[in-house]
């Protein structure tokens, strides 16, 4: 399971990054979007990776703490999935009024020299 | 539970919530009373900062530096979300109130009619910079950080107009791949040491095994990376210049203070994280501060000396201003004297004063020249906004005599603040800058001299470039002088006033910095302070067994 989560993380991120270097408002917008799934799993592996264990532990007694996942990371990358959500919704509605007063998408709002 | 005075410490996040969330119902006509609502909510977080800094001062037991806090949720330490309140942090919560009500004022003049919910977005962008200020948790401090940073998003592209939705583009992008580093910094940083609590980690920092350091280093390295993106460093700094010169004048002044949150958190965390008692921890960064912010004031002077206009130099005044800062932070950390602290911190204060005095200078200054009228006639376009509106109307309000002078002289003395000269406070800071450095024995001689080269460099550079733009508009000048309303210049007079009287207070104002500094490099003063936090339960449990 580590080496499938590591490389899904590592394509995704690679792929996030390449398209953010590219000079088109959506691929840029893309690549955001590929690069913040990659940390929110990266988030979510921070956490040590458990199978079937609850995050949540039951009122008193003692528990192995062990046998349950931990819970933290899984609060984290729900917030960082709301916060990238709507700001990568921001940027959206940014570039298309970009393309709509330069008439081009490119990031720089004109096309390169030939 | 009571409403005591432990609540007034959120109170400078809960008031520009409520009074932005609030001014979202009143519909965009009702101008006056948004700007009632505005100036009520930012009057009362001043005074809220201003007491809590009375406070903080404290009794004289703890270094004379009384560490507040406040538990949401009365969850224990170190497992709840803490806001803290020491020296540090509430000096810069009342630069955050000083800088806004006078910005707001301007705002009043003109600019809050050229778009949607100027207000708001104003109020979350408060809400967001003093939650940044006050937080003890390295994810809270992420959200706070997301918060300001969405409020000047919007902000940036207050107005509208293809200039500003160019820079904005490229705004956004940049920070939002700086937020998903801060992102991947911070959950190393849990998955190396199973916190985020800053007073929690910086107790266990020094016990780190080897293997665990390796991963904390790289974490705070990859976080340090978005905090030093938001500081302008260089070379990462490409993005500042665009962004504030696109921005409207109240904008741009109060963006004056967002590099500045950088600068603030990079403070906080490398005396927390990396100060002397952080075992093989210690100084780590300090070589990245020093190299980084000698490099951006270099990029800065050479910038302010290639400018043409006002707007563009003074962007590159912000990046001299954290540069130095950031640099005599390094220096600290590599082991210089508190004292070289207290004066950068007192530079800092200082120099964004000027700076946002700087920015609210610039639009009416370049009035005649028909930028502005060419730009709103702009923004107007791009909004479609019909001439019959009642935008259009003429500017009503009353118009000042002597207008050049009265520019020219708050201009002179912006110049007189930015490049260090005496009698201003820039002066004070610059030259306590250089006598900490010149004074202390641990660094390498040729490092020091190279910093205090480049800092004397800055401010010839700065006068060479502001007296240039200065000559070219009052002197070189033909034709009418452009009408200037009271409104525009009354705000610019008293940032310019709040310098000179920081010039007066400077020996008060200097010993809350040197005491601050000093608090700053003891972090057990802080943890002890925060860890020790007793819940409002267990107080009253507490209470209970005494009766």
């Amino acid at each position: 399971m580590e080496i499938v989560l590591s490389l899904a993380i590592g394509v995704l991120a690679g792929s996030g990054v390449w398209l953010i270097l590219r000079p088109r408002t959506f691929q840029v917008i893309v690549g955001l979007c590929l690069l913040s799934y990659a940390v929110n799993l990266f988030i979510f592996a921070m956490g040590r990776l458990t199978l079937g264990a609850p995050p949540i532990m039951p009122r008193g007694g003692f528990i192995n703490p062990a046998a349950y996942a931990d819970p933290l990371p899984q609060a984290l990358v729900l917030t960082a999935i709301v916060i990238s959500f709507a700001t990568t919704a921001l940027f959206l509605v940014v570039l298309i009024v970009s393309r709509g007063l330069t008439g081009t998408d490119h990031v720089d709002g004109q096309e390169r020299e030939p | 539970m009571n409403l005591g005075p432990e609540h007034l410490i959120i109170a400078p996040i809960l008031i520009p919530f409520f009074a932005g969330a609030l001014m979202l119902i009143y519909d965009e006509r009702q101008r006056r009373a948004k700007m009632t609502i505005s100036l009520v909510a930012v009057i009362a977080s001043l005074l809220a900062a201003i007491e809590l800094l009375v406070r903080s001062k404290g009794s004289a037991l703890t270094g004379g530096n009384d560490i507040g806090f406040y538990l949401l949720g009365d969850w224990a330490m170190p497992y709840g979300i803490v806001l803290v309140i020491d020296r540090l942090s509430a000096m810069m919560l009342v630069l955050t109130g000083l800088l806004a009500l006078p910005v707001l004022i301007y705002a009043a003049a003109a600019w809050h009619r050229q778009g949607q919910h100027f207000h708001s977005m104003f109020q979350f962008l408060l809400m967001g910079l003093n939650g940044a200020f006050l937080t003890g948790d390295l994810f809270n401090l992420f959200v706070f950080f997301e918060l300001l940073l969405a409020a000047s998003y919007g902000l940036l592209l207050h107005g509208g107009g293809q200039l500003r939705v160019r820079a904005g583009l490229h705004y956004i992008a940049i920070n939002l791949t700086g937020s998903l580093l801060f992102l991947i910094g911070v959950s190393l940083i849990y998955g190396a040491t199973g916190t985020l609590n800053m007073a929690h980690l910086s107790n266990l920092v020094p016990f780190l095994p080897d293997d665990r350091r390796m991963l904390f280093h790289a974490g705070a390295g990859i976080m340090g990376l978005a905090f030093l993106i938001k500081a302008g460093i260089w070379p990462l700094s490409f993005w500042l210049p665009t962004a504030y010169m696109a921005g409207a004048a109240p904008v741009a002044a109060m963006f004056a203070i967002m590099t500045k949150v950088g600068i603030y958190v990079i403070l906080r965390l490398s005396f927390l994280l990396f100060g002397a008692d952080a075992g093989g921890s210690a100084g780590f960064g300090a070589p990245v501060l020093i190299a980084g912010g000698m490099a951006t004031v270099i990029f800065g002077l050479l910038g302010v000396l290639a400018s043409q206009g006002l707007g563009r130099m003074a962007a590159h005044l912000v990046l001299v201003s954290s540069g130095t800062v950031l640099a005599a932070a390094g220096f600290v950390l590599a082991g210089a004297s508190s004292s070289v602290l207290a004066a950068a911190l007192f530079y800092l204060l200082s120099s964004t004063l000027a700076t946002s005095a700087l920015f609210l200078l610039i639009e009416p200054m370049s009035r005649e020249e028909g930028g502005i009228a060419a730009l709103l006639a702009l923004t107007a376009d791009a909004y479609g906004l019909d001439e019959r509106e009642e935008d259009r109307q003429p500017e009503v309000g009353l118009a000042i005599p002597g207008t050049l002078t009265v520019l020219g002289l708050s201009f002179g003395a912006c110049m007189i603040a930015l490049a260090g000269l005496p009698p201003l406070s820039g002066f004070v800071g610059k030259l306590g800058l250089l006598q900490g450095m010149l004074g202390q024995s641990a660094m390498t001689p040729a490092l020091s001299w190279a910093f205090v080269t480049l800092v004397i460099l800055s401010g010839f550079a700065t006068l060479l470039g502001l007296v240039r733009v200065g000559i070219q508009t009052f002197w070189a000048t033909d034709g009418e002088p452009p009408d200037v309303l009271a409104l525009e210049i009354a705000p610019v007079v008293t940032l310019i006033g709040m310098v000179i009287f920081l010039t007066f207070k400077a020996e008060v104002t200097l010993d809350y910095m040197q005491d601050t500094a000093e608090a700053v490099l003891q972090p057990r003063i802080y943890t002890v302070g925060v860890l020790g936090a007793p819940r409002a339960a267990d107080q009253e449990e507490d209470d209970e067994v005494t009766e």
